[in-house]
């Protein structure tokens, strides 16, 4: 029970890490700084290992909720430093500190020429520090503590090359962007503490059983908490309107991509909502526009990423694309389906990314995919990994993707309210991913290449970088096996078994789709979800023969569908120019009222003009009043008198009421 | 008109024939004696309100030694006739105004302050009486203060002799 | 009997002369004296009131009156014959030093 006892050691390990590596790392060799990192990631997952074995072994009462301290006690509000373990917290420990772990090792071949070494990985591991104690938290305050401070670490590292502006500015941009979802965070914490009274998540939980679900299309107070909080969500988790930072945030170094960015902060929103299943599930119209919005944002990013040339910037969007995947199905009431992809999607993305920063450092530095081609034969422990992991992502069959996709869209199209809208965009976006993911390989590796060969010299990674890609492909190829069995036919979906007491609640009330299950029969059913696996596994073909076709067979096709439709190919290249849409709307107008209005005329004019007023009119008054002292014995006599008589009047002012009064 | 009434009437009217006198002399020495005769119309008043004791301290002390030292005082320093006062314009009305503003005020207040005070007042009590009471309020119930004010007359006198001092050093 | 109030309205006209002279004078020793003058004026009406209330406080109260005032002038003329050897003039706005 060691580790059940002492949770605490698993976020803490990285927080040490962290200070040690901050406040001594300077005078330290790369190795030490490495090593100091590796081990407090390393031995963090070991402690998450032992806690998987405990929990299988003892069946501790679920939730295991741990306090160690009282953080805020103010009135009735409490919040304490309290950790909490289900299973749902270990399928995320295991992510956070595995793909984690792996990352670091990456990290230390990756990061081995750079300035700054041990700045790296003390914010890599404080970050860790921070997602652990995210994903751990038992209440929303302890929550939002972690949730606010990856945001921190994600800004440390993305403008870790502070010295160039496009860095500091992306690094500025995420966190500026994440504040105005953590606003929504926040005023829905508030809205929840106001109406039950604590922010206990199983507290909560209890309480939540006896609220009365609030119909489809009104808003009360569940449904706004909830959509206030999914608000925090599409920041943290880069859905519309609040993705813009992501792509910029590739200014950060590769290892940071892959862990912040693809593995696990932007996951956060995702847990959230998954952690807060007890009260989407009583508020439907919340979950259908979490649905609804992840539906969109999968298919409005894979509509960028199809003609994005930075290598990284289609990574980034097909991030952002599969992050509405995940909030697609948890609307719809498939939680479980919903985290399963977010841990396929950290294996598969995490080794893309990963494999990215490989070819990157093959190359040279070089990010753009026009200059690149024919590397496969040059780096191929990176082609392969690489393809696995474009595979995994594509939908190919038995890959772990294959099975989290499929799970979503069987979800999705069983919904009841826009189960065919939701279907069709999530297709759309399984058939443009795959397409791009395929430009995306043959653009690099395969061809001719389009690169001055004598200047750069294309040479494989070491093995710190290549190990950790092994081991992530061999996971996107496995990690999906879990849900296996229930697919064939042959068993259950051990993934979903696992999370069904976290889920319970929320798998029992979210009618639509379960009515179908029931009424069809599960044969019924099991036959319509292989159905449309096909037809998954079609549209995945279609898009890899497409991009065959235009990459690999006709290179020319592509600029000449380009020319031939301008307009399209410019709004798309221009991101459907959001971007610049939020600096006219919102950038400007806000810089110029904190410019003209509250600094120059409230502030200057206004604050400083009655201050200096103040004085100027202490100043003039002390100019009139120093006359009096005219150094003339008799005028200061005349005071005297005039003193006495104000104070005679005073005492005396009653009577000479009366006076008054009588003589008239 | 009771021989008490006369006798106030005459005693107050030659205090303020002093009073203005005080205010009109030009010469500082006519100041001076104008003032004793004010401090002895008050001390046939006080005489008239039976308080004798104080009667004669008035006279002894007041306008026997501090009016003689101011008399003093003027002649060595050969204080001359004051220039003729022009009323400064500073002072000038305001200063009238405000003095007879005060003077009306009070005299309002007292002449409204009848309800206090019993019309009159009891019969003065027998001189030995009186005195001896007095003697015993002061040694008994304000035996402090009298022991502060000898202090005081202490530090008068030893400041004036620092006073003196100065001028020879 | 004299009226109480008759006493009282005499101290308060001393007193108002004494204030004008205060005021107006300019030998700083008339000064002196009508600060002197205001000074009995307050003595009659403590005596006043002493003789109306019944109680000899006041009497005592005037005692006190006249030994300070005598303390001040005894320790008042010093300095003035001080100063007034140091400037060569009784005249009070000669005294100027303390203007602004």
């Amino acid at each position: 029970m060691l580790i059940l006892n002492h949770l605490w050691i698993i976020p803490l390990l990285p927080l040490l890490g962290a200070a040690a590596n901050g406040l001594f790392g300077a005078k330290w060799k790369n190795r030490v700084v490495s090593a100091v990192a590796l081990s407090a990631t390393g031995l963090s997952f070991l402690a998450v290992l032992e806690l998987f074995r405990e929990i299988l072994e003892k069946h501790p009462a679920q939730p295991w909720v741990q306090s160690y301290f009282t953080w805020i006690a103010a009135g009735t509000f409490r919040a304490g430093f309290d950790l909490q373990v289900d299973h749902l917290t270990l399928v995320m420990l295991l992510v956070v500190t595995g793909v984690g772990w792996l990352i670091h090792i990456y990290a230390t071949g990756y990061m081995a020429h750079e300035g700054g070494y041990y700045r790296f990985f003390s914010y890599l591991n404080l970050f860790m520090f921070f997602m652990l104690i995210l994903v751990l938290a038992a209440n929303y305050v302890l929550l939002f503590v972690g949730w606010e401070g990856v945001g921190l670490a994600s800004y440390l590292l993305i403008g870790f090359y502070f010295l160039k502006k496009s860095a500091s500015d992306a690094g500025k941009k995420a966190f500026i962007v994440n504040r105005i979802g953590d606003f929504g965070f926040m005023l829905g914490m508030l809205l929840l503490f106001r109406t039950f009274g604590t922010l206990d998540i199983n507290t909560l939980s209890g309480m939540a059983k006896d609220v009365a679900t609030e119909p489809l299309g009104q808003i009360g107070i569940l449904t706004a908490s909830c959509l206030l909080l999914f608000m925090g969500a599409t920041g943290k988790s880069a859905q519309v309107p609040l993705y813009v930072w992501l792509p910029d945030a590739m200014e950060g170094p590769t290892p940071v991509s892959a862990l912040i960015h693809a593995a696990t902060m932007v996951t956060a929103g995702v847990y959230v909502v998954a952690r807060s299943s007890f009260l989407f599930t009583h508020a439907p119209t919340a979950m259908l526009v979490v649905a609804i919005v992840g539906a969109v944002t999968a298919f409005f990013a894979a509509t960028i990423g199809l003609v994005q040339t930075d290598i990284k910037k289609v990574l980034a969007y097909s991030t952002v694309s599969q992050l509405g995947y995940m909030f697609l199905a948890c609307g719809v009431g498939a939680f479980s389906a919903g985290i399963f992809h977010l841990m396929t999607h950290a294996f598969f993305k995490a080794l893309l990314f990963l494999a990215a920063g490989s070819v990157i450092h093959a190359m040279g530095g070089e990010q753009d995919m026009r200059r690149m081609g024919g590397l496969a034969g040059k780096i191929r422990w990176t082609w392969f990994t690489m393809l696995l992991g474009t595979l995994a992502i594509a939908g190919a069959p038995f890959f772990s993707g294959f099975f989290s996709k499929d799970a979503i869209l069987f979800a999705a199209f069983r919904n009841e309210t826009a189960g065919r809208l939701l279907y069709a965009l999530g297709l759309g976006s399984a058939l443009l991913t795959s397409f791009y993911m395929f430009r995306l390989m043959f653009l690099t590796f395969h061809g001719a290449p389009r690169f001055d060969q004598h200047h750069v010299r294309v040479h494989e990674s070491p093995r710190s970088m290549l190990a950790p890609l092994v081991v992530l492909a061999v996971l996107s190829l496995a990690g999906g096996w879990l849900a296996a069995p229930a697919m064939l036919g042959q068993g259950p979906d051990h993934f979903a078994e696992f999370l069904k007491p976290v889920f319970e609640t929320a798998a029992a009330e979210s009618a639509p789709g379960h009515a179908a299950l029931a009424s069809g029969g599960e044969a019924a059913a099991h036959s319509l979800e292989l159905t449309l696996a096909g037809v998954a596994v079609f549209t995945a073909l279609i898009g890899f023969v497409v991009a065959f076709w235009f990459y690999l067979r006709r290179p020319q096709l592509p600029e000449k569908i380009a020319a031939g439709a301008p307009g399209a190919y410019r709004v798309l290249s221009n991101k459907y120019f959001v971007d610049e849409l939020y600096a006219a709307v919102i950038v400007r107008p806000l810089v110029w009222i904190s410019k003209s209005v509250l600094w120059q005329s409230l502030d200057a004019r206004g604050i400083d003009g009655a201050v200096n007023g103040v004085a100027d009119g202490a100043n003039a008054l002390g100019d009139r009043l120093r006359r009096v002292h005219s150094g003339n014995t008799r005028s200061y006599a005349v005071w005297v008198v005039i003193g006495a008589l104000v104070v005679i009047a005073v005492i005396f002012w009653p009577q000479l009421r009366t006076a008054a009064g009588v003589a008239r | 008109m009771t021989l008490p009434l006369l006798m106030f009437f005459l005693l107050a009217a030659l205090a303020v024939a002093g009073a203005v006198s005080l205010i009109l002399a030009r010469h500082p020495i006519r100041s001076a004696l104008s003032l004793i005769v004010v401090m002895v119309a008050l001390a046939g008043l006080y005489l008239l309100l039976g308080a004798e004791f104080v009667a004669m301290v008035q006279i002894i002390v007041y306008a026997g030694a501090i009016m003689v030292l101011f008399v003093l005082v003027i002649m060595l320093l050969n204080a001359g006739e004051e220039e003729r006062t022009n009323l400064s314009r500073l002072a000038g009305p305001p200063g009238l105004l405000l003095a007879g503003a005060l003077a009306a005020f009070l005299v309002t207040a007292a002449a409204r302050s009848g309800q206090f005070i019993a019309a009159g007042g009891s019969e003065a009590p027998s001189g030995a009486v009186s005195t001896r009471a007095l003697s015993g309020l002061l040694f008994r119930e304000f035996v402090f203060p009298f022991e502060l004010t000898s202090f005081l007359i202490l530090v008068a006198i030893l400041g004036a002799l620092v006073l003196a001092q100065r001028e020879n050093s | 009997m004299v009226p109480t109030s008759y006493y009282i309205i005499l101290s308060a006209v001393l007193f108002g002369l004494g204030i004008v002279a205060f005021v107006f004078k300019r030998n700083v020793i008339t000064v002196f004296m009508s600060i002197e003058l205001m000074l009995n004026a307050v003595n009659l009406a403590f005596v006043a009131f002493s003789r109306a209330l019944g109680r000899l406080d006041g009497q005592v109260f005037v005692l006190f009156v006249i030994v300070v005032a005598a303390a001040e002038a005894a320790v008042g003329l010093g300095i003035i014959i001080l100063i007034a050897r140091q400037r060569q003039s009784l005249n009070v706005e000669r005294a100027n030093l303390l203007k602004f």
